[in-house]
């Protein structure tokens, strides 16, 4: 126990020490704009006098290490500095959009990790079946395809042919019930599902075929034991491990993948905003969503890391 | 020669597919001016056509032709994406292959700073990298190469750790033979399988970066004919109905799924898994 508890510490320093390199990394790119902050929210009127002015008092004038240490705290604190589009606060702008974000990603990974990890173990029991090749082509096929083809393919064909969903999913206005929002979001969900269903269904298969050749596999199958228990009580379990640490980056991929398809179902969510702000060049706005971004694709990395250590069953027992 | 053609006359029936396809491609790249029935920026007609024997896919939403623009498209889309992989794998494979090589302490500063980079995800970096410098196609090249190199350094990195350790590295480096000749002559050859395999998969990766960064407005830029941006442009269509937008994205699907299949069948081929 102790051995582990060791070992997912030090996970856990080393993802705060990429934390911190990332959030200098994404400073660092700021600093590299031609003119700064200042001279971008006064555009063409703006005099040496008043551009000084500004500086002082959003506190640019101070050194680089200065600046980035107020930025972070900042960021720590929740205040994140206002947008230079609308000069509303960041946090405001961000709060409910990372919630929408969030809701998103949910639905999505609750259908799609139930689904993979079932069609993966199916395709493991029924090897070099006609369903297995199938699966094969089609999670292949499905890796392949951009996420906006898979979103217009089914807004095509759910949204327009067929009727079923509502084509832009519009979660904003007012108050909307639960079951409403999770149809209203359901369209969305199902193309992120389709997209990183794939990927976690063959790494669950090839972690359980992986294993089927080992001797313990042997011998319960010379015991007499049927294929689905074998697969089921003595391969998953051991194929626990690398299963959860696809999941848990699929589950990554899921928060980075959202920014186009939330552009596509024109989804009120964090990177349709960021996507919003590349093309105004609002840096401020652009520089929190990407360091979000960031820490929740570092964070889930990590939980993924420490799970796979937590769940490997030669660490648990090891007298 | 021979041998190939009579590994591809047993090559699975994806293989084969994937094979056909990218032909097509190439082809169309290489001779879209005289495929296509007009230019690229030509406005021939009102916006939003629908499908017609002069316009065999309608027209856009400035009114040019859509089939000319898909089959220009091949050409812009596929060669910038061809040019990153290109330099994605050359700066990759060259600082994986140093990291190998070399070890100590050049090792931990290259792959510390490929981690730090590989944290950060891909698409939200090439964002803030495009908003900082602009979106010009080199500008374009450079940022994906940045990025996606991160990924061939790993692999290259690993390869050639496996290979410097070998008795006949060990004899290049006694006889006194540099750092250049140990990567190139001693190396590369014996990596040369799984990188080209990595070579398909990484142009897969590329191709759909590209195209997401296209589709948000940021890779290539109007009037470009590209396929990624044909699809933003002209998404309204899909709600009134009109699956044309559908043929740009399906264009890149299908090139993705293509180089897919064949990996696939080279990787099943060289890794001896013939049973």
């Amino acid at each position: 126990m102790r051995q582990i508890l060791t070992l997912v510490a030090q996970r856990l320093a080393l993802g705060l020490l990429i934390l911190f390199i990332v959030s200098i990394i994404i400073a660092f790119v700021v600093e590299l704009l031609p003119g700064d902050t200042c001279q971008a929210l006064m555009g063409q009127s703006a005099t040496p006098e008043t551009v000084q002015a500004c500086r002082a008092e959003l506190g640019l004038n101070r050194s680089a290490p200065l600046r980035y240490l107020d930025w972070i705290t900042g960021m720590l604190t929740g205040d994140m500095g206002s947008s230079l589009a609308n000069g509303r606060p960041i946090s405001d702008l961000l709060g409910t959009r990372l919630g929408n974000t969030f809701f998103l990603a949910g639905l999505a990974a609750a259908i799609a990790v139930p689904l993979a990890i079932t069609l993966g173990v199916a395709a493991a029991l029924y090897r070099d079946s006609l369903f297995d090749r199938g699966v094969n082509v089609a999670t292949l096929t499905s890796i392949s395809f951009p996420e906006f083809f898979v979103a217009y393919i089914l807004i095509y064909l759910l949204a327009v042919q067929a009727g079923w969903f509502p084509g832009i999913s519009n979660v904003s206005g007012g108050d909307v019930g639960f079951g409403d929002r999770v149809y209203r979001t359901l369209l969305p969900a199902l193309t992120l599902t389709l997209v990183v269903t794939a990927h976690m269904m063959r790494m669950t298969r090839a972690a359980i075929i992986n294993l089927m050749a080992s001797p313990y596999i042997e011998m319960a199958r010379l015991k007499g034991i049927r294929r689905r228990r074998i697969i089921v009580k003595h391969a998953l379990p051991n194929a626990l491990s690398p299963i959860i640490n696809v999941v848990a980056i699929n589950l990554a991929y899921l928060i980075v993948g959202v920014v186009v398809v939330e552009v596509v179902f024109v989804y009120p969510g964090l990177g349709q905003l960021l996507v919003d702000s590349v093309s105004k060049r609002d840096m401020p706005v652009i520089q929190a969503g990407s360091m979000i971004f960031a820490a929740v694709y570092v964070l889930l990395n990590l939980t993924a890391d420490v799970l796979s250590i937590v769940t490997n069953p030669r660490l648990l027992h090891r007298r | 020669m021979q041998a190939f053609a009579k590994a591809f006359w047993k090559a699975p029936i994806t293989a084969k597919f994937g094979v056909l396809a990218i032909t097509v491609y190439v082809l169309t790249a290489v001779f879209a001016p005289l495929l296509a029935p007009y230019g690229q920026f030509q406005v021939v007609g009102s916006q939003y056509l629908p499908w017609s024997a002069a316009h065999p896919l309608g027209t856009d939403n400035l009114g040019r032709d859509m089939l000319s623009r898909i089959i220009f498209g091949a050409r812009n889309t596929v060669s910038i994406a061809l040019i990153a992989t290109i330099l994605t794998f050359l700066l990759g494979t060259v600082t994986g292959f140093i990291a190998a090589t070399l070890g100590g302490w050049a090792d931990q500063v290259l792959s510390r700073l490929v981690d730090s980079l590989m944290a950060i995800p891909t698409l939200i970096f090439g964002l803030m990298l495009l908003t900082v410098f602009g979106t010009s196609i080199p500008v374009l090249i450079c940022v994906i190469a940045l990025l996606e190199s991160t990924r061939v350094y790993r692999l290259a990195r690993a390869v050639a750790m496996n290979i410097v350790v070998m008795d006949y590295v060990e004899a290049a480096r006694l006889r006194g033979e540099g750092l250049w000749w140990i990567m190139t002559r001693e190396v590369l050859p014996n990596a040369l399988s799984p990188l080209a395999a990595e070579f398909g998969l990484r142009f897969c990766f590329v191709f759909l970066f590209i195209s997401a960064l296209s589709f948000l407005g940021l890779g290539i830029q109007p009037p470009t004919a590209d396929w990624g941006s044909m699809v933003r442009e002209n998404a309204t269509l899909i709600s009134f109905g009109d699956p044309t937008p559908l043929i740009p994205a399906g264009a890149i699907a299908l090139l993705t799924v293509a180089v897919n299949f064949v990996v696939d069948w080279f990787l099943y081929h060289t890794s001896g898994l013939k049973d």
